[in-house]
């Protein structure tokens, strides 16, 4: 599996509140969630950014709460995947339990530019930068975890098996 | 390998696994309560599925919100009991049965050592005091292992804790876990797996041991080890409702840290809000003036933390002014407590008993905090607004300095007394 787009680039500790404020968990839809992803940040994200497009943020995104709407927020706005150092550890797992890609790098923090065409190969997890050339290794999703991804979270992916 | 490692590899089907590597395993057994079991429940639901893959390996336990504090709290433990009784889950306690959950199922003989255990709870780390790979997931987890018996893990880097020395008077497992957290800070241990050992472990009861691993998730860690020794295996082996493996780490396990502590330096400790890692030394904490102290939950609300708190305040009397509330944390706790005469020292010291519940603990009710009020509580988190109005304190420490504070009417240790 490939996913390509746009760099959009965020700082370290990015929390749940800031990837979906908690006054919108009244609902969760996923239309509705997405419409409000990052808006604390940038009011216009959801309009800015086209499906496939790639957050890279620095360390521990996702940290605080265990609302499952971070990553359906995130993956409905049409995100391809975030990529970041580290992950907080239940949106670690909520990412790939909603189908949202996700991959840990240390050097992309830097070396990845804000607007950068970027390619993800989820099989390999290369990280190949068009716009300069560069390419990076993120740790590879092994198969299991990316079928879970391709079927479009955990629980389909449960249901295919049953 | 490492316990964690071991066990995860087992739980795959793979003779071997390296931190990183993302695993799916069997569960030997899944938790949902009152709060997070009803989201589960609907997800299951929703998928369409029928039956549960195992009707004895899950346990659904209202605890948090009961007895049934409202309308909403009482519609989500009639949910719990509906889907049990339609689905014959064995484990599902309610009223007179219920306890606090982390309290309750090893109590129970439910989760055992070298266990795979997923709990729709974060204190679900608990169980790691007897060598069980236990850890707090999201409900959508919950409902597709109560689906497939099975999860995916990324296995977690273990960080080593070497407890030495000899302990000072009045600390125990909640001073070595609060000064730990202190020391390492709430994301000291994100996404690890903690392994606590050393001779102060190893002479440690079961009841300190759970207080150590119950709290491995204030520091970010994913489980809380303790490898299974003969102390592990008394306890477990009466209790015990079906077979298990006992997993211990190799001698040349691969650390990415070990850290080590002399804990004749570790005086009782106290986490001053509005984080755990905000320790003190109880000599450090100066006056505190307090309103309520709250002695229970799964981090020490066990027979144990009830003796020694009674054994403090046995023939003294709550502060005038102040709230002692004491809660058992299951039945078989109330019962025995009863029995040893602890309930009645309480009572005569002028504490409210409150039933197996968790209560005040999240600020859900039976001790709920006023605006301006200050709390000292045995439990594990003190956040903004944890036991009640968002401009009230909490500070967390061990029973026999919850005991003496209640008589003190102020943050202070027994020697005081
Ligand atoms: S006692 Fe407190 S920390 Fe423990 S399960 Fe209940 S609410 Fe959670």
């Amino acid at each position: 599996m490939k996913i390509k787009g746009k760099v959009w680039k965020f700082g370290k500790n990015i929390d749940t509140d800031v990837i979906i404020p908690a006054r919108y968990l009244n609902t969760s839809d996923p239309a509705e969630l997405a419409k409000h992803c990052m808006e604390d940040t940038d009011p216009d994200f959801s309009k800015k950014i086209k499906p496939g497009d790639i957050i890279v943020a620095e360390k521990n995104f996702g940290c605080g709460s265990s609302r499952e709407h971070a990553p359906i927020a995130l993956k409905a706005a049409g995100l391809g995947c975030v990529i970041a150092p580290s992950f907080a550890r239940i949106f670690y797992r909520n990412a790939f339990n909603m189908g949202l890609p996700i991959f840990e790098c240390d050097e992309t923090v830097s070396a990845l530019g804000e607007g950068d065409e970027v390619e993800v190969d989820a099989d390999t997890g290369e990280i190949r930068d068009l716009t300069t050339g560069d390419v990076f290794m993120a740790q590879p999703i092994p198969p299991f975890m990316q079928e879970l991804i391709s079927d479009g979270g955990l629980i389909p992916h449960v249901l295919k098996s049953l | 390998m490492t316990i964690a490692e071991k066990i995860l590899a087992a739980h795959a089907g793979l003779d071997s696994v390296e931190p990183g590597q993302l695993v799916e395993v069997d569960v030997d057994f899944a938790l949902g309560n009152d709060i997070t079991a009803p989201i589960a429940i609907k997800t299951f639901k929703q998928a369409g599925v029928n039956t549960v893959f195992d009707r004895e390996k899950i346990a659904l336990v209202s605890d948090h919100f009961v007895p049934n504090k409202d309308i909403m709290s009482a519609e989500q433990a009639r949910l719990l009991r509906e889907f049990a009784a339609e689905q014959g889950i064995v484990h599902h306690y309610d009223g007179g049965e219920s306890g606090v959950e982390h309290v309750l199922l090893p109590e129970k003989g439910l989760v055992l050592p070298g266990d795979v255990v997923i709990g729709a709870d974060s204190h679900t780390c608990t169980y790691g005091a007897m060598g069980t790979f236990a850890t707090g997931v999201g409900s959508t987890d919950l409902a597709a292992t109560m689906m497939t018996g099975k999860t995916w893990f990324k296995v977690p880097e273990s960080i080593k804790f070497v407890y030495k020395g000899k302990l000072r008077p009045w600390v125990g497992g909640k001073d070595l876990i609060l000064y730990t957290i202190g020391d390492i800070g709430v994301d000291g241990a994100l996404y690890m797996a903690m392994e606590f050992t050393g001779p102060v472990i190893d002479s440690m009861s079961m009841a300190g041991r759970f207080t150590m691993s119950n709290m491995a998730i204030e520091a970010g860690g994913k489980v809380g080890l303790i490898n299974p020794d003969d102390t592990a295996l008394n306890y477990v082996t009466d209790r015990a409702t079906r077979d298990f493996t006992v997993y211990r780490s190799d001698e040349d396990a691969q650390y990415t840290k070990v850290i080590e502590y002399d804990c004749s330096e570790i005086e009782p400790q106290v986490a001053c809000p509005h984080l755990p890692e905000n320790t003190k030394g109880i000599s450090e904490v100066g006056n505190v003036p307090l309103d309520q102290v709250v002695i229970g939950s799964c981090t020490n609300g066990r027979l144990e933390d009830l003796a020694l708190a009674a054994d403090v305040i046995s023939g003294r009397r709550v502060s005038k002014g102040l709230r002692l509330i004491v809660i058992p944390t299951t039945p078989k706790v109330y019962i025995q407590a009863l029995e040893k005469g602890i309930l009645t020292i309480f009572l005569n010291a002028g504490a409210v008993i409150g039933p197996p519940t968790c209560g005040p603990c999240l600020g859900g009710h039976m001790g709920v905090l006023a605006k301006g009020e200050r709390a000292l509580a045995t439990t594990n988190r003190n956040f903004v607004g944890r036991m009640g109005h968002p401009e009230s304190e909490v500070y967390l420490a061990n029973p026999a300095i919850a005991a003496a504070s209640a008589v003190l009417g102020r943050i202070g240790s027994p020697e005081e007394l």
